[in-house]
């Protein structure tokens, strides 16, 4: 204990020095610390929001763009299929269930998302605040939107068009919420549920000429979506091509396009841990730089304690103890600003109503973070703490 | 006190240097004179059990240094040898009170604040005890670092250019503090100096209690030049 002491003595008895260095250290542990945070929630929130989706059927267009706009509601979709098709496909023997999923509008950039119930049971949310909807144009809101958007039980209010804030607002015909989820941690926090109807109530209204016209368009009723369970893990092998190759619609399965987006982020992962690395080795030479020529400047007082008693180990100790020292304040700080970091990305993000990343959470992964550290300045202290342990007490003798 | 026989040091270059045996009792004071590059150093680095003999023996408060090995010498060190270096390696980073609590950490006994007390009140620095050595005068730090090397009640001080870069009056009180010191912890006093102020400021018979024995170690006692 008293050696931890006397080495935070000498630490900031160079107060300038010992703050730099800590803040170099510091810096490469945050990087590393925001890298693991942001790649656990991502990959958390994924999983998450992936689970028990084993395909999903959509208009043509990039596979990955159907999973984003889909299941993790990122992008938008490429386009709707008819619902006819999509009632075909539920009749198939290999498909368990299908979910509907109608995108088109918004509520401040929120999206209302025409789906059936079992999109709610799917994600095992639960109601905080009210029912359910019964009818069309009733919404149930996500816990994050809802305390966005500052919505209460009982509030009506009207999409508008397309999926970004300023498109045309649909004004005649308004949804009235009647629930309110509490937070699941899932996408659907962040949407606006209602039932597939409303979406086409809102848009035959406000397209259709008389009610000819309106009866073809109920004919020609669309979805954007389906989200589909298999019954067996072996339709994995056929179903998707029999939907490529037999239908005017694509299947799109969430895990092989989420392995390919993360191996495309991969890149640039890798060139964020190389930085890092980078960071830490500087960080790392700068702390064996201030170790040495604390070894060099102490020496003689450093004989003096060999003079004075203490075993060349001691000594030696109380020089790794600095490194130590180091590596701790470092880890503490480094970790802190790694939140900082992602709390302030997650911020940015929640303000584009993107993926789900929050601040202050501790995945396993961290914990190679103080280990980084301490590695790092110990591995530094190594040269200089051989060098106090060589220093002999004949240099006091001598030095005159 | 202190007993050398026989002693010779070989240098790593090859050179040896043989010392006259020396006999110094409890409270007495041995002045090692001679110019720099005599061997004082070694011969103070031999009796502190830092550095070990070619040939000889040394003994020091009844205990054969060579019967100690590695760290042991270091612990009985601590004890046993008060040393006032000539540069006086106050750590700059740590209050006097603090620079006293390292010397016990030092020597691996436990932090005595009422003995660190004592002994800066000994030497008439206790009121400093929260100062940096930067904020002290020269007279004080060697005071300072005097309470240091008699912290543990050494039965040998050892005191290597006291009065180096002193002037003369200065140089005086700096012996005179020493004899004092020596006297009130009835240990052995050794002074290596080339500085003959230093015989000067030794009474030459100090009411019969400390004997003085001036040892002159000259070049031609390297035996291998």
């Amino acid at each position: 204990m008293k050696t931890l002491y006397f080495a935070w003595r000498y630490l900031w008895a160079r107060p300038l020095g010992a703050a730099l260095n800590v803040l170099l250290l510091s810096l490469g542990l945050a990087s590393i610390t925001f890298l693991l945070l942001v790649g656990a929630q991502l990959s958390k929130a994924f999983d998450r929001d992936l689970a028990g989706i084993d395909v999903v059927v959509g208009a043509k267009g990039s596979p990955m763009q159907l999973i984003l706009s889909g299941v993790l509601h990122i992008d938008v979709p490429p386009g709707n299929v008819p619902l006819k098709a999509v009632r075909e496909l539920e009749k198939h023997p290999m498909v368990a269930s299908i979910i509907p999923i109608s995108l088109g509008d918004n509520f401040r950039s929120y999206r209302i998302v025409g789906t059936s119930q079992a999109y709610l049971a799917h994600y095992q949310a639960t109601l905080a605040q009210g029912r359910t909807w019964g009818q069309p144009m009733e919404v149930v809101v996500g816990a994050t939107a809802a305390r966005k958007l500052g919505i209460a039980l009982g509030n009506t209010f009207a999409g508008s068009h397309g999926l970004g804030s300023g498109g045309h607002l649909h004004g005649d015909t308004a949804y009235t919420v009647v629930g309110i989820l509490a937070p699941g941690g899932s996408v659907l926090d962040r949407l606006i549920l209602t039932d597939t109807a409303s979406v086409w109530k809102v848009h035959e209204d406000y397209t259709a000429v008389d009610d000819e016209d309106r009866k073809v368009m109920e004919d020609e009723r669309e979805i954007t979506m389906a989200l589909v369970k298999y019954k067996t893990p072996l339709a994995a092998m056929s179903f998707p091509r029999y939907v490529n190759s037999s239908t005017e619609m694509q299947a799109a399965a969430p895990a092989l396009e989420i392995t390919r987006l993360l191996n495309m982020l991969g890149l640039g992962t890798e060139v964020l841990r190389a930085f890092a690395g980078v960071l830490l080795l500087t960080a790392g030479l700068s702390v064996f730089i201030a170790l040495w020529s604390a070894v060099r400047e102490r020496r003689a007082d450093l004989a003096m304690l060999r003079m004075l008693g203490a075993p060349p180990a001691k000594v030696a100790a109380l020089l790794l103890c600095e490194a130590v020292w180091l590596g701790v304040l470092a880890s503490i700080v480094g970790l802190l600003l790694g939140q900082a970091f992602t709390a302030a990305l997650a911020w940015l993000l929640q303000l584009d109503n993107s993926l789900l990343i929050g601040g202050m959470v501790w995945p396993v992964q961290l914990w190679v973070v103080p280990c980084l550290a301490l590695g790092v300045s110990l591995v530094s202290a190594l040269l200089p703490t051989f060098a106090a342990y060589r220093v002999s007490v004949l240099e006091l003798l001598q030095s005159r | 006190m202190i007993q050398t026989r026989n002693l010779r040091y070989a240098y790593p270059g090859g050179a040896e240097l043989a010392f006259p045996d020396v006999d110094v009792a409890q409270g007495a004071v041995l002045l090692l004179s001679g110019p720099s590059g005599c061997g004082k150093s070694t011969w103070l680095a031999l009796v502190a059990g830092l550095v070990a003999p070619a040939s000889g023996e040394v003994t020091v408060a009844g205990q054969p240094l060579a019967a100690l090995k590695n760290i042991a010498v270091d612990a009985w060190r601590a004890r046993a040898i008060g040393f006032l270096p000539q540069k006086l390696h106050l750590s700059a980073a740590l209050s006097v009170y603090q620079n006293m609590a390292l010397a016990q950490w030092a020597a691996g006994v436990p932090e005595d604040a009422g003995r660190i007390h004592a002994a800066l009140q000994s030497l008439g620095v206790a009121e400093l005890a929260h100062r940096k050595p930067g904020q002290l005068s020269g007279g004080q730090a060697q005071r300072v670092a005097l309470a240091r090397a008699v912290l543990l009640q050494p039965k040998v001080i050892l005191a290597d250019e006291p009065t180096a870069s002193l002037d003369d009056a200065a140089a005086a009180d700096a012996v005179a503090l020493l004899l004092a010191t020596a006297k009130s912890q009835n240990a052995a006093l050794v002074i290596a100096t080339h500085d003959a102020r230093v015989a000067q400021s030794i009474p030459p018979d100090v009411d019969g209690q400390i004997g003085f024995q001036p040892l002159r170690l000259a070049h031609n006692q390297l035996s291998n030049a």
